[in-house]
C-alpha cells in the first residue's frame, strides 16, 4: 500500500487538490468551465475519444518517444545512469503537443471554430497553432512582448502555421500577462472560442485535463524503464514552470513510494537574490491567480511579483495546484537551478551527447548533474527532456556575445 | 467584537429610501489610489455631492483579469505609489469622518485579501465602515473561508451575475448574496460597448423570481443616456471606466478631475431622475 494512494483520487468534484486549485474566475466564465468539465468527464470515459487521442499521439506526434540512455554523460558524471525521456523528438519539439492534441479534440467536440492560447517560450503557442492548422480552426496566441523578442523564431513559426500572434504589452510583458490577456479574450468571446491552456494551472478542470493528456509521458517512461533496466527508476527529474511536463512524467509514478521525484524550478540569479521564478523552492506564500489557489510569488500587499528566468517558459510566478499539494505532503522535492547552472548543463549535454535541450529542460539536467554523482552506478535517473533547444539558439548566442 | 450594526444596513437603507422615492441607484466606481493616494477620499466626497448613492472603491491589483485597459491602467497608476489594501481601509476610515451614510463597497481580486489574511481583512473592513465586498474572482462556490467572516463582521457579499449564468448558478448566487446583485451587462471586460436595455431586461426577469435583492447593472455605462436606458429595467446602474477615463486624462492634474467627475455623474443623476 502506497503512502500516496489518496493523491491519485484528486481533484475533488470542485477541482480542489487539498487546499489548492478550485475555480476562481469571474462569473462570465463559470458556465464555460462547467460546460468543459461536463464534456471532459464524458469524453474521458469514452473509448472512441481515447482511441482518437492515442491514434493522433502515435501517428501525428510520433509517440512513444524514446527513453535514451545517456551513457557517455552518465560516465562523465560518475554516478547513477541517466535516461532521457525524449519529448524533444515529438512533432513540434516538446511535450506541449500532447496536451494541445487532447484539447483540440475537446474543442472539436464542443463545436467552437476558434482557439486561443497563451505562451511563454512559444512551444505551447506553436503546438496550439499546429493543431489549429490541422483542424482548420482560427487561432490567436497571446505572448508577452518581452517573450516575442527572446523567442523570435517561435513567433515566426506560429505565423507560418497561420496563427495570429498578439504581443501583450501590459504588466511585466511575460507569460502571466499573456494569460491575463487570453482570459480577457475568452471572457469576451466565450461563445465561439475554446481556450487551450498550456499548463497544469488555471481554473478547474484545466489542471486535471492537462495532467491527463500529458500523463502518457510517465506511462511510457514506466514501461520503458522496466524494459530497459528491469525496474522502476530510483529518481525522476523534470523542470517546473506551471509544471505540465513534470506532472506528465510524475503522475503515473505517484504511488511508487520508492521512486524519488525532483521538480526543478527556475532559480534565475539565485533564489536568495529574489530574481527568480521558484515559488515552491523559495517558500512563497499561498495565493490566488489565474483561477486557482496555489503557491504564488507576491509582495506583502498581495501584488504578484516580477519573476526572472533565462527561460521564457518557466518565467511564471505561480505553479500548478497539484504540485503545491505534492510539496506539502512531501511527495516531490522542489528545488531550483540557477541560470548559470542551466547554461552549463545546456552546453554539456549538447557537447557530450549531441542533444541540444531547451533551456527549460536544461533546468532538469542541471539538477541531474548534481544528483547523479551522489548515487551509485547501479541506480537509474529518468530526466524529462521536455523540449529541444533550437528555439534558444539566439538567446545563447546573445549570451556568448554573438549576433546571428 | 465590533460595534453592533445591522447586516448591511447602510446598503439596505439606501435602497429602501430610493425605492420609496421611485428613484434608481447611481453607483460610481473608482480605483483607490488613482492617480494619487491622497486624492481618493476627495474624489469619494465629490461623487457623493454629484449624486452617488453607493461608492464602489476598487482595490488595485497587478493582474486584473476581468478588467479592460482603462481599469488596468488605473491599477498601474495606483500601484506605482505602492497603494495597499491596508491603505485603502485607512481611506474608508477617513471618508467616514465626514460621511456616515453613503455605503462603500470594496471591489477587487482575492489575492490582496488572502495575503492580508481573511480574518484581519474582514475585521478591519467592518471597523472602518465598509459595507460590502465584491471579489471578482471569488464565485460563491469558493467562499468557504471568506464568506462566514464577511457575515460575522456585517459585510455584505456582493456577487456578479453574467449573461452566461445558468438558472441553477443564479439560484446559488442569490442564496449567497446580500446587499445587491451586480449584473454584468455584457460578455467581456470592463469598459466594453454599451448594453441594450431589452437584452438586460430579459436576463433580469428570471432573477426577480429568485431574489428580492436590488439588481444593479454595470459594464458599458458611459453617459446619461446609457444610464437612463439601463435604469428603465434595473434598480441601479454602476459606472466605472467612464469615470476612470476622466481621472486618467487628468493624471498629472488630479484636482482638475474633480470637476469632470462631478459633471459626468450629475449628468447621469439627472438622466436617472428625469
Amino acid at each position: 500500500m502506497s503512502k500516496f494512494s489518496d493523491l491519485t483520487r484528486l481533484p475533488d468534484a470542485r477541482g480542489h487538490f487539498g487546499p489548492y486549485g478550485g475555480r476562481f474566475v469571474s462569473e462570465t466564465l463559470s458556465f464555460a468551465l462547467e460546460d468543459l468539465s461536463r464534456t471532459y468527464d464524458r469524453l474521458r470515459q469514452d473509448p472512441t475519444f481515447q482511441a482518437e487521442f492515442d491514434y493522433d499521439l502515435a501517428h501525428y506526434v510520433g509517440r512513444p518517444s524514446p527513453l535514451y540512455h545517456a551513457r557517455r554523460w552518465s560516465q562523465q558524471l560518475g554516478g547513477a545512469q541517466i535516461w532521457l525521456k525524449r519529448e524533444d523528438l515529438n512533432h513540434t519539439g516538446a511535450h506541449k503537443v500532447n496536451n494541445t492534441i487532447g484539447q483540440a479534440l475537446l474543442a472539436r467536440h464542443s463545436g467552437k471554430p476558434r482557439v486561443i492560447a497563451e505562451t511563454g517560450a512559444g512551444q505551447h503557442g506553436v503546438a496550439t497553432a499546429t493543431v489549429a492548422a490541422r483542424l482548420g480552426l482560427k487561432c490567436d496566441v497571446y505572448m508577452g512582448e518581452a517573450d516575442t523578442q527572446r523567442q523570435k523564431l517561435n513567433v515566426y513559426r506560429m505565423r507560418l502555421l497561420g496563427a495570429n500572434v498578439i504581443p501583450v504589452t501590459s504588466g511585466t510583458r511575460t507569460l502571466k500577462d499573456a494569460m491575463n490577456e487570453a482570459l480577457r479574450d475568452w471572457v469576451t468571446n466565450v461563445d465561439d472560442t475554446f481556450y487551450i491552456i498550456g499548463t497544469v494551472a488555471g481554473p478547474h478542470p484545466y489542471p486535471q485535463l492537462v495532467r491527463d493528456f500529458n500523463a502518457v509521458v510517465g506511462r511510457e517512461a514506466r514501461r520503458q524503464s522496466l524494459e530497459h533496466f528491469g525496474q522502476l527508476p530510483d529518481a525522476l527529474i523534470a523542470c517546473v514552470g506551471g509544471g505540465s511536463n513534470a506532472m506528465g512524467l510524475f503522475y503515473p509514478f505517484v504511488e511508487d513510494d520508492e521512486v524519488a521525484m525532483y521538480g526543478v524550478e527556475a532559480g534565475g540569479d539565485g533564489v536568495e537574490t529574489g530574481r527568480h521564478a521558484a515559488p515552491l523552492a523559495s517558500g512563497a506564500p499561498r495565493g490566488v491567480l489565474h483561477g486557482n489557489r496555489t503557491y504564488l510569488m507576491s509582495d506583502e500587499g498581495g501584488q504578484v511579483s516580477d519573476t526572472h528566468s533565462i527561460s521564457a517558459g518557466l518565467d511564471y510566478p505561480g505553479v500548478g495546484p497539484e504540485h503545491a499539494l505534492w510539496k506539502d505532503v512531501g511527495r516531490v522535492n522542489y528545488v531550483a537551478a540557477n541560470d548559470d547552472e542551466v547554461l552549463d548543463a545546456f552546453r554539456e549535454l549538447t557537447r557530450v551527447e549531441g542533444i541540444m535541450p531547451a533551456l527549460e529542460s536544461a533546468h532538469a539536467l542541471a539538477h541531474a548533474r548534481k544528483l547523479a554523482p551522489t548515487m551509485s552506478s547501479e541506480q537509474n535517473i529518468v530526466v524529462n527532456l521536455s523540449g529541444r533547444g533550437d528555439k534558444d539558439i539566439l538567446t545563447v548566442a546573445g549570451i556568448d556575445g554573438i549576433e546571428l | 467584537m465590533t460595534v453592533a450594526r445591522e447586516h448591511g444596513s447602510r446598503i439596505e437603507k439606501c435602497f429602501a429610501s430610493l425605492s420609496a422615492q421611485g428613484r434608481k441607484a447611481l453607483i460610481p466606481y473608482i480605483t483607490a489610489g488613482d492617480p494619487l493616494p491622497d486624492i481618493t477620499v476627495d474624489y469619494m466626497h465629490a461623487l457623493v455631492e454629484a449624486g452617488a448613492d453607493i461608492i464602489e472603491l476598487g482595490v488595485p491589483f497587478s493582474d486584473p483579469m476581468a478588467d479592460g485597459p482603462v481599469i488596468q491602467k488605473a491599477c498601474e497608476r495606483a500601484l506605482k505609489h505602492g497603494v495597499r489594501l491596508t491603505d485603502l481601509l485607512d481611506m474608508v476610515a477617513d471618508f467616514r469622518r465626514k460621511d456616515t451614510q453613503t455605503p462603500v463597497v470594496l471591489m477587487g481580486y482575492l489575492n490582496p485579501i488572502e495575503r492580508l489574511g481573511f480574518e484581519e481583512f474582514a475585521r478591519r473592513a467592518g471597523e472602518v465602515g465598509v459595507d460590502g465586498v465584491l471579489v471578482v474572482d471569488m464565485p460563491p462556490e469558493e467562499t468557504d473561508e471568506l464568506g462566514p467572516l464577511l457575515s460575522q463582521y456585517q459585510l455584505a457579499p456582493i456577487f456578479l451575475v453574467a449573461p452566461t449564468t445558468s438558472p441553477e448558478r443564479a439560484a446559488t448566487i442569490c442564496a449567497h448574496a446580500s446587499g445587491y446583485l451586480y449584473y454584468v451587462s455584457l460578455k467581456g471586460v470592463t469598459g466594453a460597448a454599451s448594453p441594450n436595455a431589452d437584452d438586460v431586461a430579459e436576463h433580469l426577469a428570471p432573477l426577480r423570481h429568485l431574489t428580492n435583492l436590488p439588481l444593479c447593472v454595470g459594464f458599458g455605462i458611459r453617459d446619461g443616456a446609457s444610464a437612463a436606458e439601463v435604469a428603465r429595467v434595473a434598480d441601479g446602474v454602476i459606472v466605472g471606466s467612464a469615470l476612470v477615463s476622466r481621472i486618467a486624462e487628468n493624471e498629472h492634474t488630479p484636482r482638475q478631475a474633480i470637476a469632470e467627475l462631478k459633471a459626468l455623474l450629475s449628468e447621469m443623476r439627472q438622466a436617472l431622475d428625469a
